[in-house]
């Protein structure tokens, strides 16, 4: 058994796989980790991780581009329950659609829409970028044992959009960037977040160790 | 609450520190890799290698520092320096460079950053400014922007320019002010605010730190995201949780976890 994180030519991986791979030792788990874009690999996986950046339409279209994945991904993670993490866009791929720049479907995992942040203060730049604390909104196994809350650590975001949840009980953490942002998702046996856990330090390597473990 | 980045930025040259980095407990003060991974330590919020390697065949020894560097530090790493095409920007991400810092190559060829963000995505396109003011000392103040590391004056205003770079796809701004850089000083300030009020993105300020109060004045008075310093780190003249010590005490937001 292993991790697959999915290589569908969303950006570079190698330092996510670093993440996975000293998360897990640390831990004292010895799961091999795999980048991979064969779906046979994601079927077969323990747990699996669907990262991504740039835009929501090309992720679509990447993820679309690899034969049979979107299908290997539904049978091992709607039918099968594997533990899932999107991470970043690939959070956002959860959603029923993306309205970055054209509207494109989503997985439809988590209902709702991936739209532009609109900060309510005017001079607050866009891409929200850097660090910033996560607000818990419902408790979840992904978040065992970190500090949250305004004096608690921090994640590392980047983006223009988030996955606006039509269902409020499936947030699980939001950040402040001149209203609420969604930072965290979940449901069943699955898990997003839109910020970067393997660029975030400490926070982030706690969280990928507790996806390793992870039993949902 | 976002908070403010501390930046340390390392020169590489032939794949060595240019400045080494004076730290206790370093085993190789000339390794980018090692001072990476002790900056990480320090609590730095992201780390910017600038590659001033002149022959183009010997980069081979940036994609390894970068490769090495992505492997042992889990916070996000700009690489800039020489980037002039797709396929280097391809080989640096693909080497674990979180974002790709593009400097001459902006000025040369506008469609550059915008083919480069439409290929990698704004969120890890930079665009590097070496901006030096050419107004004189009673007119309203104006910057030009200077290429091939600050060598090549091109008349063009770093105002205006900034806000094009953004319209093709730049994700995020480092401004380094070459009146400045190397003077320890402080930050060109009005500069600084000039660019930050006029752009949507996040400008990094570059160029000029002497002290931890240049870096307080960099956010409150430049309006930057993000503070970048070289110096006054390397040399031990201030630690990274010092400097977010003073910026905290000055009542800016900063991550100390």
């Amino acid at each position: 058994m292993s991790i697959a994180i999915i290589d569908y030519g969303s950006g570079n991986l190698h330092s996510a796989q670093k993440a996975f791979e000293r998360s897990a030792r640390e831990a004292g788990l010895d799961t091999p980790v795999l980048l991979t874009s064969d779906p046979e690999a994601v079927l077969h996986a323990e747990r699996i991780v669907l990262p991504g950046v740039g835009a929501f339409a090309d992720c679509r279209a990447g993820l679309d581009a690899v034969p049979g994945m979107v299908d290997a991904l539904e049978e091992a993670v709607r039918r099968r329950g594997r533990p899932f993490l999107g991470i970043c866009v690939g959070m956002q791929l959860m959603a029923s659609r993306g309205l970055e720049y054209v509207t494109t479907a989503g997985l439809g995992w988590i209902p709702g829409d991936v739209t532009l942040l609109q900060p309510s203060d005017p001079t607050l730049k866009i891409p929200h970028m850097g660090w910033n604390t996560l607000d818990v909104r419902r408790e979840h196994a992904l978040l065992a044992g970190i500090p949250t809350g305004p004096e608690g650590w921090h994640a590392y975001f980047v983006h223009s959009y988030h996955l606006a949840a039509a269902d409020p009980s499936l947030v699980v953490a939001e950040t402040e960037y001149g209203g609420w942002v969604t930072a965290m998702v979940a449901r069943d046996n699955m898990a997003g977040a839109q910020f970067h856990p393997e660029k975030s330090q400490k926070l982030g390597l706690a969280l990928i160790a507790n996806f390793l473990r992870w039993r949902p | 609450m976002l908070k403010v980045r501390v930046i340390p930025c390392l020169d590489v040259k032939d794949g060595r520190v240019v400045k080494g980095v004076n730290f206790v407990g370093l085993r190789d003060a000339g390794d980018p890799v090692e001072s990476a991974i002790a900056y990480d330590a320090a609590g730095a919020d992201e780390l910017c290698f600038l590659d001033i390697t002149a022959s183009h065949e010997r980069r081979g020894t940036l994609i390894d520092v970068v490769t090495r560097t992505a492997e042992a530090c889990f916070v996000p790493l700009t690489v800039g320096g020489g980037v002039r095409t797709v396929e280097d920007i391809r080989a640096l991400l693909l080497a674990g460079a979180d974002k790709v810092s593009i400097n001459t190559a902006a000025v040369t060829d506008r469609n550059f950053v915008r083919r480069a963000a439409e290929k990698f995505g704004v969120q890890c396109i930079v665009v590097a400014i070496d901006a030096k003011r050419v107004s004189g000392p009673d007119e309203d103040p104006r910057w030009d922007i200077f290429t091939h590391g600050g060598r090549t004056a091109t008349g063009i205003d770093a105002i205006a320019f900034a806000e094009e770079v953004c319209e093709l796809g730049a994700g995020e701004i480092l401004l380094t002010s070459m009146d400045r850089d190397g003077v320890k000083t402080g930050y060109d300030v009005a500069l600084t605010r000039a660019v930050a009020d006029a752009v949507p993105v996040p400008v990094i300020a570059s160029g000029g730190v002497g002290n931890l109060d240049h870096l307080v004045e960099g956010v409150r008075e430049g309006h930057a995201s993000a503070v970048l310093a070289a110096s006054i780190f390397h040399f031990g003249e201030y630690t990274v949780r010092q400097a977010k010590e003073r910026l905290a005490a000055a009542g800016l937001p900063v991550r100390m976890d």
